[in-house]
C-alpha cells in the first residue's frame, strides 16, 4: 500500500563539502498515524521534519504527501515550532486569525472563519484567554495557541517540532493530553520530533529512532501497539509500555549513545 | 523501603471576600508616602546641586550667577513664558514654540523618507550595496556642516533649518529601520512560509510590524539629535527660537537668561523622548522597550 506520506532517500547536506546530515532516510506514514522521530541532538531529526514542512530542501530525494511532491511550505503541512513563534504584535485570537484568512480566505465566508478560529481556540481551551497577547500568557498556553493556529489550518499532516520541549513537566504532561485527546478526535496525521522518551512511547504509534549524525539515518522503527486511549497513569505499570520505553533507552543508550565530543 | 505520603488537612475554603475598594484614611496615607518616597532621591539631589551652586557662585567675583540671582533676573521670564513685547522679545514659550515647529516638519519629513529608504535598502540587496556606504559616509556629518549648503541652496532661513533637522534625524531613522527589516526573525518567517503570505500581505502583517520596535529606536534617536541640532542651527540664523534667543541672550550679557532657556530645552528634549517612546509602545503594543 502506499502511504499517505512518503519520505524516500532523502539525504541533506547544508554545504557541498561537508558530511551529510542527514543520509537516505526513507519512512512512510499511514493517514491518521501518530508517529515520533526521536534521536540524539544533532541527529538531524529536526532538518528532517523541515525537509516535510518544506522550509528546508532535501540535496537529494523527496517528500510526496497524498501523491504529490513536496516542494514549498504550505498549510497542508502546517508546523508546530518548538519555541511557539506566535507573533507578537497580535492577539492569540489574532495569530490564529491570520492562519485562518490566508487559508480559508476564499472558500470560507468572513462569520464562517470567525467561528473557525473560535472553534480551535475552544479545543485547546484557550477561548478564556483568547484576547491576550502572548507576551501575557504562560508558555504552556502559547504552545495551545501555536497548536490551535495549526490545526485551524487542518493540515492533512501535522508537524510537532519539539513541542513540549520548552514546558516543564506538569504542563508538558497536560499538554500531551490534549493533543492525544485531539488526536483521538481529529484523527490528524501526526509527525512529531522528541528527545523524550516517555512522550514518544505514550503518544506515538511507532517511534522512528534516528542514528547520530553526521550521515544519520533511521536506526530502528519501534510498533507501539498500546491501545487508546492511553491514560498516563494507567501505563506506570503497564508492561507493553515498560517493554516499548526500555526498547528506545536500548537504542538511545546502549547502541547509539552520544560521541563524547558531542556533549 | 516505603514511601510515606502526608496528606495536609483540607485547605481553607476560600479567603474572606474582598472589601469594596474605599479611600481609607491610612490607605491615603500610605499613597502619599510611596509617592513622596519615589520623588525623595531626586529632590534631595536638586537641593543639594542648588546648594552647591548658590555657594560656589554666591560672591561678587564669580563669573555665573547663582540660583536667587537668576531668580530675581529672570522672574518674569519664568513666569510668563508667552508675553510679546514687540519684535523679537517676546516670552520663551514662543521661542520654544519655533523651534518645536522646526523640528516637526524636519523630523516629520526624516521619519517618512528614512523609513521608505530604510525598508528599501533593508529589502533589496541591490538598494544595500549600492546606497549603504553613501549614508554611512554622509552619517558621519556634523549637522551644522549641512547649514552653509542649505542657507546657499534655498537661500532663507526657515527652510534651511529645516533642512538641517531633516539631515540630522535621517540617518539612525534609516539605519535603524534597515536593520529591523534585515533582521525579521527566522520563526516569522516560517509561519509567513507555512501559511504562504507573499507580497504586500508579508510585507505589511510580518515585516513592518516585527521592523517596528526598531523603526521606533530610530526614530527615537532621531528626534534626539533633531532637538540637539535646531538649537545650533537657530544661533546661526536668527529669527524667533530657543537657539537665537540663547545667542541673543549672550550677546546682551544676560547670563542667567542663557540657564533658565538651558533648562528649559533639556526639559523639552525630554518630553520630547519621551513622546515617541510612547508612541512606540502604544503602536507596537508593548513589543518595543
Amino acid at each position: 500500500m502506499a502511504g499517505f506520506l512518503e519520505i524516500s532517500q532523502v539525504s541533506m547536506r547544508f554545504a557541498p563539502e561537508a558530511a551529510p546530515v542527514l543520509e537516505n532516510v526513507s519512512l512512510t506514514i499511514g493517514a491518521g498515524a501518530y508517529v515520533s522521530v526521536i534521536g540524539h541532538s544533532g541527529c538531524g531529526k529536526s532538518t528532517l521534519l523541515n525537509i516535510v514542512a518544506g522550509l528546508l530542501k532535501a540535496t537529494s530525494g523527496g517528500v510526496v504527501l497524498e501523491g504529490a511532491e513536496v516542494n514549498e511550505p504550505g498549510p497542508d503541512r502546517a508546523v508546530v515550532f518548538q519555541n511557539h513563534s506566535l507573533l507578537p504584535w497580535l492577539t492569540c485570537r489574532e495569530n490564529v486569525r491570520l492562519a485562518v484568512d490566508q487559508v480559508f480566505g476564499r472558500t470560507k465566508s468572513r462569520a464562517e472563519r470567525a467561528d473557525w478560529v473560535d472553534a480551535n481556540l475552544a479545543l485547546v481551551r484557550m477561548l478564556p484567554a483568547a484576547d491576550k497577547r502572548p507576551a501575557e500568557i504562560s508558555g504552556g498556553m502559547k504552545q495551545r495557541i501555536g497548536i490551535a493556529r495549526a490545526l485551524a489550518m487542518q493540515p492533512k499532516v501535522l508537524l510537532l517540532d519539539e513541542p513540549f520541549g520548552a514546558l516543564d513537566a506538569l504542563t508538558r504532561a497536560h499538554l500531551q493530553d490534549q493533543v492525544m485527546e485531539i488526536h483521538a478526535r481529529l484523527k490528524t496525521t501526526v509527525m512529531m520530533i522528541t528527545h523524550d522518551v516517555d512522550e514518544a512511547v505514550l503518544l506515538s504509534d511507532r517511534i522512528v529512532m534516528m542514528t547520530n549524525g553526521p550521515h544519520a539515518t533511521i536506526g530502528e522503527i519501534l510498533t507501539v501497539d498500546l491501545p487508546r486511549p492511553r491514560d498516563r497513569l494507567g501505563m506506570v505499570r503497564d508492561a507493553g509500555w515498560l517493554a516499548g520505553r526500555a526498547a528506545v533507552m536500548e537504542f538511545l543508550y546502549a547502541r547509539h549513545r552520544t560521541p563524547a565530543e558531542a556533549a | 523501603m516505603s514511601i510515606t505520603v502526608d496528606r495536609p488537612a483540607a485547605a481553607t475554603p476560600a479567603l474572606a471576600r474582598k472589601a469594596p475598594r474605599r479611600l481609607h484614611p491610612a490607605a491615603l496615607l500610605a499613597s502619599a508616602r510611596r509617592v513622596l518616597a519615589d520623588a525623595m532621591p531626586l529632590t534631595i539631589m536638586l537641593v543639594l546641586i542648588l546648594g552647591i551652586w548658590q555657594v560656589a557662585a554666591d560672591r561678587p567675583s564669580s563669573t555665573l550667577p547663582a540660583p536667587t540671582k537668576i531668580w530675581a533676573d529672570c522672574r518674569e521670564l519664568i513666569l510668563h513664558p508667552f508675553y510679546i513685547r514687540g519684535g523679537l522679545d517676546r516670552g520663551l514659550g514662543w521661542h520654544l514654540l519655533a523651534s518645536l515647529q522646526r523640528v516637526a516638519g524636519g523630523f516629520t519629513l526624516s521619519a517618512i523618507a528614512g523609513i521608505a529608504l530604510g525598508l528599501l535598502v533593508g529589502t533589496s540587496r541591490l538598494a544595500m550595496r549600492g546606497l549603504d556606504p553613501i549614508f554611512q559616509v554622509l552619517r558621519t556629518v556634523p549637522p551644522l556642516a549641512w547649514l552653509p549648503l542649505s542657507l546657499a541652496a534655498f537661500r532663507e532661513a526657515q527652510p534651511s533649518a529645516i533642512f538641517v533637522i531633516f539631515i540630522t534625524a535621517i540617518w539612525p531613522v534609516i539605519i535603524n529601520t534597515a536593520v529591523g527589516v534585515r533582521n525579521v526573525p527566522q520563526d516569522y518567517r516560517n509561519v509567513a512560509a507555512v501559511i504562504r503570505l507573499r507580497g504586500l500581505k508579508y510585507f505589511t502583517r510580518i515585516l513592518l510590524p516585527a521592523a517596528a520596535p526598531f523603526i521606533f529606536t530610530g526614530l527615537r534617536i532621531g528626534i534626539g539629535l533633531s532637538w540637539l541640532a535646531i538649537v545650533a542651527a537657530e544661533m546661526l540664523i536668527g529669527g524667533v527660537g530657543i537657539g537665537f534667543f540663547i545667542w541673543d541672550a549672550w550677546n546682551s550679557s544676560n547670563i542667567s537668561d542663557i540657564i533658565v532657556a538651558l533648562i528649559y530645552v533639556g526639559l523639552v528634549g525630554f518630553v520630547l523622548d519621551r513622546i515617541v517612546a510612547l508612541a512606540g509602545r502604544m503602536i507596537t503594543h508593548g513589543t518595543s522597550s
